[in-house]
């Protein structure tokens, strides 16, 4: 039976704005302007927007402060914040308000200024006091934990970790827009990077960028006369499974495990479905992890299965087309460019690095340390 | 019981700084519980009396800070009880630290707290 929300919104507009560096801009005007452009993206008057959701580091109440930079009154909103995975999860809410005629047309937006403000992560944790007092580098080593174990339970290897840093560059460099456009990098130059925190070099790292990001929302009927090709919400679902590291509770399966195949069962779909797939990667270690628990290789052999290219352009398998967080783009919380990057390349506008025949695309959004995994499934028409 | 002290957090606390490592422990399911809760987590038991721990474990997960100021070891260590905690195994070259390694715990002061470390087990 098909799901009630499968395919009942769409993505209809797109937007990113200051991405890498944006010096004098502010985060609410990074994700403002990014708004603006993806209505007039989706050619729907700003006026129309009754629905907002957003999430950053640095507002404590975002889907006001966009409501009044923008001028809106939405009757709709949601500021949910699960960290990087955020924007997916207001997809799904956005899916959920829509179809309720709650709201006719959602606004997703993020933006942030990170990189030009303060040069670093910006932190918007509270301290854990059963994790703050050893003084953790958070996020890094929560990922290297989850990189160790993975390493020692299943023989992964920092030569395939590497693997994943120089397909997400390979990408970056078809794609103007990437941060690191125009960086070539080997195997050798991840490897030979300064350590950071074992088993990570500074390139297994994601990016500190600016940047803002949007995406409008519309129910199906109204989908089909908007100025672009829209991106279907075939399915989604969320798992939270802990918050801190050291309560996950097995550092090598995620919770993606549980929401990949409860997004899959929505859309009526299968790995093989599967056109181009959009993963987290704060760190190469997410790549291998999410793989593996999205079922598009057996637990353990995530290493092996990125290996000699795999993910790279020319590869078996898309994944992280824009370069990803690794080297495109990462302001502190990527997960809206996971929309962005699927949308473009369900459209055909990927320029040099568009995914042939791409009708349907896997996003999975990652927020906190491995805690909150959303999984969503954006399709064509074709796919419907 | 502590309980004069405040919620389990503060408990916890009151007895490191007596110099006691304490987890908790189910009455009727006998499961153990770190970090300290209200409730069972998961299944929701109530009947969380206070125990010593044996202060022995097992290195779960482990990586290294490498800074200016040196290397500091950050691990996850298996308590032989079952739960996991987050804490720096010291004593060694951090980088030497593996996983599966025997450890040892002890109470350490830092900045003014009562902390938990591990060692290397003899």
């Amino acid at each position: 039976m098909t799901h009630p929300i499968r395919g009942k919104t769409a993505v209809v507009g797109v937007a990113t704005f200051g991405c890498g560096e944006a010096p004098g801009w502010s985060s609410i005007e990074l994700m403002c302007q990014s708004a603006v452009l993806a209505l007039a993206d989706a050619g729907i008057p700003l006026h129309e927007v009754d629905g907002v959701f957003a999430a950053t580091a640095t507002h404590a109440f975002p889907t006001m402060s966009v409501a009044e930079y923008l001028g809106v009154k939405p009757r709709y909103f949601d500021g949910t914040n699960v960290g990087g995975s955020s924007f997916e999860q207001h997809m799904l809410n956005a899916a959920l308000a829509l179809d309720a005629g709650l709201c006719n047309v959602a606004l997703i937006c993020y933006g942030s200024n990170q990189r030009t403000a303060s040069g670093k992560l910006v932190p918007l944790s509270e301290p854990q006091p059963y994790e703050t007092p050893y003084k953790p580098r958070m996020p890094m080593n929560a990922y290297a934990l989850a990189a160790s174990r993975h390493m020692h339970q299943y023989g992964t290897t920092r030569e395939q970790m590497a693997e994943v840093a120089v397909a997400a560059r390979a990408w970056a460099n078809l794609n103007p827009e990437a941060f690191m456009h125009g960086k070539p990098l080997s195997v050798a130059d991840v490897m030979g990077s300064r350590l950071i925190s074992d088993p990570f070099t500074a390139l297994d790292c994601c990016l500190v960028t600016d940047g803002g990001a949007a995406c409008v929302m519309v129910r199906a009927d109204r989908a089909k006369d908007c100025a672009q090709q829209p991106a279907y919400l075939l399915g989604a679902a969320g798992a939270n499974w802990h918050r801190t590291i050291s309560m996950m509770p097995d550092l090598t399966v995620t919770a993606c495990a549980e929401s990949g195949p409860r997004a899959f069962a929505m859309a009526g779909m299968t790995q093989s479905d599967v056109d181009l797939v959009m993963l987290y990667d704060a760190f190469t270690i997410n790549t291998i992890l999410f793989l593996e628990d999205l079922g598009f290789c057996p637990k353990g052999e995530g290493g092996r299965f990125v290996a000699e290219g795999r993910i790279a352009p020319g590869g078996d398998l898309a994944v992280n087309t824009n370069g990803g967080g690794l080297s495109c783009v990462h302001p502190g919380m990527y997960g809206m460019y996971l929309i962005v990057e699927s949308v473009r390349q369900l459209r055909g506008q990927a320029g040099a690095r568009q995914v042939a025949e791409c009708d349907v695309a896997l996003l999975n959004g990652n927020g906190g340390t491995l805690s909150s995994q959303i999984t969503a499934l954006l399709g064509t028409a074709a796919a419907l | 019981m502590a309980d004069t002290v405040g919620g389990p957090e503060a408990q916890f606390r009151a007895f490191l700084k007596q110099g006691r490592f304490m987890i908790q422990r189910s009455r009727s399911t006998g499961k153990h519980v770190y970090y300290p809760r209200v409730a069972v987590p998961g299944s929701g038991e109530t009947d969380l009396d206070w125990v010593e721990a044996a202060g022995t474990g097992t290195v779960y997960a482990t990586t290294v800070n490498r800074t200016r100021d040196g290397n500091t070891n950050l691990a996850i260590i298996e308590l032989d009880e079952g739960p996991r905690m987050m804490s720096r195994v010291e004593g060694v070259p951090a980088e030497t630290v593996k996983i599966g390694q025997r450890v040892k715990a002890r109470i350490a002061v830092e900045d003014a707290a009562e902390i938990i470390l591990f060692e290397v087990a003899q």
